[in-house]
């Protein structure tokens, strides 16, 4: 039996969103570890509460109604370890997505080099940059100071300077930094993260330690010009972050202390897990979360992650700006309702002042399902600009080649059918190539990878254990043939020797069936050189296993064209949505 | 199920924290009335520094540089002051541009504070001091009526409200504005351009009560000097009828319309505070709700945005909505008897 195993046995891990707090418990049922139950309640960030414990508290109220296992005491605290009689839990982690973005500076020294290091840094997190400095900077000193003070930033950044080289303009930056810092009134001093030259260490903390609330340093983000290596840095901003908010917010120190440290940001905790689910992958493996708070971009190749987290594109309180990334008649392209782009833009105004408000109406569910499209759309391609640029996809402007889509967030998760869901993700991702879609409709993923930290068994047998939803298997084809012109042939065999055969014309979308827990072989023949992921042109026959929707073949082009024409265009995407099932 | 709520209450007992950005002086001491335009605090804000690097100037290292510096900390300076000066037959001089004050001396360098604004924070509504935070500000109490809203534009303001509103769903037109009101809070309904606004600003009122704001006139709304509320938010939405009876009925009588902006975080709301003389202290609004049936609930979402309905069933479980979507819902009735079934993340309790 693994060490784990008799180390610790149940765990429980709660998120707490911008909207809804939720309690997992993961538990070893017949030797490995499975999830068992979930509570859920709204978060109480928000005033007049303003003190996540209650609504963590409420959740795992909820667990315990449906687990029918106690782990409050009569004083409502987290019964820590397990007691003989059942009640409690071994361990305890926690992510955290809730509060309102950080306001963050970044400092570089070259603004293509060292600041550009530092804004990736700042996206692995629910950071909003305000402000930044490098040497292309042309204002003064003073002039530097007032935009830090103006700026009233939660966080800075500071990078710049590979290891042994550039101190004396790093110096200058710092300055200005600590005067800055000394201005503002204690309570409402930024932390800071020091991620540049090793060798200037002790000066930071000479000269701004004293300065700040908390003063982090991680290994250089830039250790030379042609080298980035973000991912020591990214785990100590998570660290940072996680420090801010219990300043900011009450009930995140009572989670520090029931998780012993294992509390992490929601997007760096869901980060982990795609990185590992990517390990070892020739294709990539997309992780999605579509949250309140943010959209969260979440990349593995082969071990290495791009983790990015955009609080503008996030379906909650930054809605409001949504319009200052993308116009109107961009989402409204995705509505299949005919309704007007007033209405639509207070809806945009509506949810960003009230971020848990559901769609109770179909018009109200229509105009959240192309909002979801298009923050989802704008955040993908802002992050595949950052992908290692080695990855394969069949053209620079496409997603590369992804093995694996798993997708969170309530507009995906809640849409009212698991084809309303797909279709959303194939039109704001645009995949290429062959793809399995999975929906993680409880948000697991990042409560895994808060749970890896204490048990790194537990997210193994958890994920083995088929907690995602299959939604099925997708192959995008890429061709430069006319509208209409066959390509591609697809043949599925079953083993019980059912045999589908459907050619595929260019514009079009089709299902074929294939239910859950069944397998079947899968031949795909492109024509006139299509792509569909083995190379232009290529055949390939591979095994499939059934999903929600069973095999999808999406040929309607990449990048989708949608017509002009409003009638024609809410046509064809109903016309599409029927084709998986409504 | 906690439940967010909204105060729309004829009488109730109101607590305002009025706080400085930045520390400064406290004029009021507790238990001191104070009327709405009173000046509780005051302090001082720098907009702009100035940092003279003497040691760059002079061509001298920074500790030389120290010690030529004939000022320190805390100094007020005039402008043209004489910072420090270099040596030889011609020297090298450092001098203040601006007046100034010092905050910082070392390094070689002068951080001096310039541009000062006086900031001055008016009390916002007639009442008692009943706390001080020194330096930063007080807490002051009233009773009276208080009105909740959604969109507000920052500033803060007291006057006789009158009405232009016939019914919730009024549109406030331009024609309607004239002299008359100079010196009003308006009680409008539906304001969709910015005519409208503007001709306020030029009357001026005092305030503007509006049911919604376009969103068009975001922008010219957070310019204008004297405060906006929105009570529904952005769009085109008609007031809500709890709002637009307690409002209507109190029209001729002396309000303040502190159009701070809706903070999820701190709580900080747009308001209408309508000060009514007492006898008794009525109780202090109940900030936490459980939902039940008999509530008047305010929808947030469609159908029917801003309405107050009444909790009539809470649903066990998750119910179908109308878009498919299951979630915990409850049924409510509208005014005319309509039962509508409405998520509960969809309204918030009024009281």
């Amino acid at each position: 039996m693994p060490t784990s195993l008799v180390e610790g046995a149940s765990l429980l891990a709660v998120d707490v969103g911008a909207t809804t707090t939720r309690a997992a418990l993961f538990d070893v049922v017949e030797g490995t570890y499975r999830f068992v139950a979930l509570g859920a309640a709204p978060s109480s960030a928000e005033a007049p509460a303003s003190d996540i414990g209650l609504g963590v508290r409420e959740a795992i109220e909820k667990l315990q109604a449906i687990s029918g296992r106690a782990f409050l005491n009569k004083d409502r605290a987290l019964i820590l370890p397990g007691q003989p009689d059942g009640s409690g839990v071994d361990a305890f982690a926690a992510t955290l997505s809730a509060g309102q973005s950080l306001r963050t500076v970044i400092v570089g020294l070259l603004a293509d080099v060292s600041l550009e290091s530092a804004r990736r840094l700042a996206e692995t997190t629910y950071a909003r940059i305000v402000e930044n400095i490098d040497l292309t900077d042309h204002r003064r000193a003073d002039a530097q100071i007032d935009a830090l003070l103006r700026a009233r930033p939660d966080l800075i950044v500071i990078t710049g300077g590979t290891d042994g080289g550039a101190s004396r303009s790093v110096q200058k930056m710092l300055e200005a930094v600590g005067l800055a810092c000394y201005l503002m009134p204690a309570e409402k001093r930024p932390a800071i993260l020091f991620a540049g030259n090793q060798k200037l260490n002790d000066e930071v903390k000479e000269l701004v330690g004293q300065l700040t609330p908390a003063l982090h340093f991680s290994s250089n983000v830039r250790p030379s010009l042609e080298t980035e290596d973000l991912d020591p840095a990214s785990f100590e901003l998570a660290q940072l972050f996680t420090r801010i908010r219990r300043g900011q917010l009450r009930g995140v120190e009572e989670l520090e202390g029931w998780s012993r440290g294992h509390i992490y940001p929601s997007a760096y905790a869901l980060g982990r897990m795609i990185r590992f689910l990517s390990s070892g992958s020739e294709s990539g493996v997309l992780g999605i979360d579509l949250g309140a708070s943010a959209a969260t971009i979440a990349a593995g190749f082969n071990g290495k992650l791009t983790l990015r987290a955009y609080p503008q594109f996030g379906m909650g309180e930054h809605l409001n700006t949504l319009q200052q990334h993308t116009d109107l008649e961009a989402i409204a392209r995705w509505l299949t309702l005919d309704i007007p782009s007033s209405t639509l833009r207070d809806y945009l105004y509506q949810k960003s002042t009230y971020p848990s408000i559901l769609p109770a109406t179909a018009e109200d569910a229509a105009m959240s399902q192309a909002i979801a499209r298009q923050t989802l759309h704008l955040a993908t391609r802002k992050a595949r600009q950052d992908f290692p640029a080695e990855v394969r996809s069949a053209r620079p402007d496409l997603l590369p080649f992804l093995e694996l889509i798993s997708a969170s967030g309530g507009s995906i998760v809640d849409a009212p059918t698991p084809g309303q869901s797909l279709l959303l993700l194939l039109d704001a991702l645009q995949p290429v190539g062959l793809t399995h879609f999975m929906l993680d409709r409880s948000g697991l993923l990042p409560l895994l990878g808060a749970a890896a930290g204490h048990n790194n068994l537990l997210p193994v047998q958890v994920l083995d254990s088929g907690i995602l939803q299959n939604l099925g298997t997708v192959i995008s084809v890429v061709s430069r043939t006319a509208y209409g012109n066959p390509v591609l042939r697809v043949r599925l065999n079953t083993p019980d020797k059912n045999e589908v055969r459907i050619e595929v014309k260019q514009g079009s979308l089709e299902m074929i069936p294939l239910a859950a827990g069944q397998s079947a072989k899968l031949t795909v023949q492109p024509l006139h050189r299509a792509e569909a992921g083995f190379g232009a042109g290529r055949a390939q026959t591979i095994p499939v296993s059934g999903g929600a929707l069973g095999v999808v073949i999406d040929a309607r082009g990449r990048p989708l064209q949608l017509s002009n024409d409003a009638v024609r265009r809410r046509e064809l995407l109903k016309k599409w949505l029927w084709t998986l099932g409504g | 199920m906690y439940a967010p709520t909204t105060h729309i209450l004829p009488l109730t007992t109101i607590q305002r924290e009025r706080l400085l950005p930045v520390p400064g002086t406290v004029n009021v001491r507790i238990n001191q009335r104070v009327s709405a335009t009173d000046v509780v605090a005051e302090g001082r804000w720098a907009r702009e520094h100035v940092l003279l690097d003497v040691a760059r100037t002079l061509r001298i290292s920074a500790a030389l540089a120290d010690k030529l510096i004939r000022c320190k900390t805390g100094d007020e300076l005039a402008p043209n002051t004489l910072i420090a000066s270099g040596r030889g037959i011609f020297p090298r001089e450092v001098r203040t541009k601006r007046e100034g004050r010092v905050v910082v001396v070392g390094g070689g360098q002068v951080l001096l504070e310039v541009g000062d604004v006086n900031i001055e924070l008016r009390a916002g509504l007639p009442g008692m001091v009943t706390q001080v935070t020194p330096e930063r500000g007080v807490m002051i109490q009233t009773a009276g009526s208080l009105i909740q809203g959604v969109w507000g534009n920052g500033r803060i303001e007291t006057g006789l409200m009158i009405s232009m509103m016939d019914k919730p769903d009024s549109v406030l037109d331009v024609s309607r504005l004239d002299v008359s009101q100079r010196g009003s809070v308006i009680l409008g309904g539906v304001c969709i351009h910015p005519d409208v606004l503007r001709a306020a600003a030029e009357l001026p009122v005092r305030g503007l009560i509006l049911s919604s704001l376009h969103a068009s006139l975001i922008s010219v709304a957070q310019q204008m000097r004297f405060p906006i509320v929105a009570m529904e938010g952005i769009g085109t939405l008609p007031m809500n009828n709890a709002a637009y009876r307690l409002l209507s009925t109190n029209v001729k009588r002396e309000v303040t319309v502190n159009a701070e902006a809706f903070d999820r975080y701190s709580g900080a709301r747009p308001e209408v505070i309508i000060p009514v003389p007492i006898t008794h202290e009525p109780a202090l609004p109940n900030d936490i709700e459980v939902f039940a049936a008999g509530q008047q609930v305010r929808l947030r979402a469609a159908p029917y945005y801003g309405t107050v309905v009444t909790l009539v069933n809470l649903r066990a479980g998750l119910s179908t909505l109308p878009s498919g979507l299951r979630a915990p819902a409850a049924e409510v009735r509208t005014e005319s008897g309509e039962l509508l079934l409405v998520p509960l993340a969809n309204m918030e309790v009024v009281g």
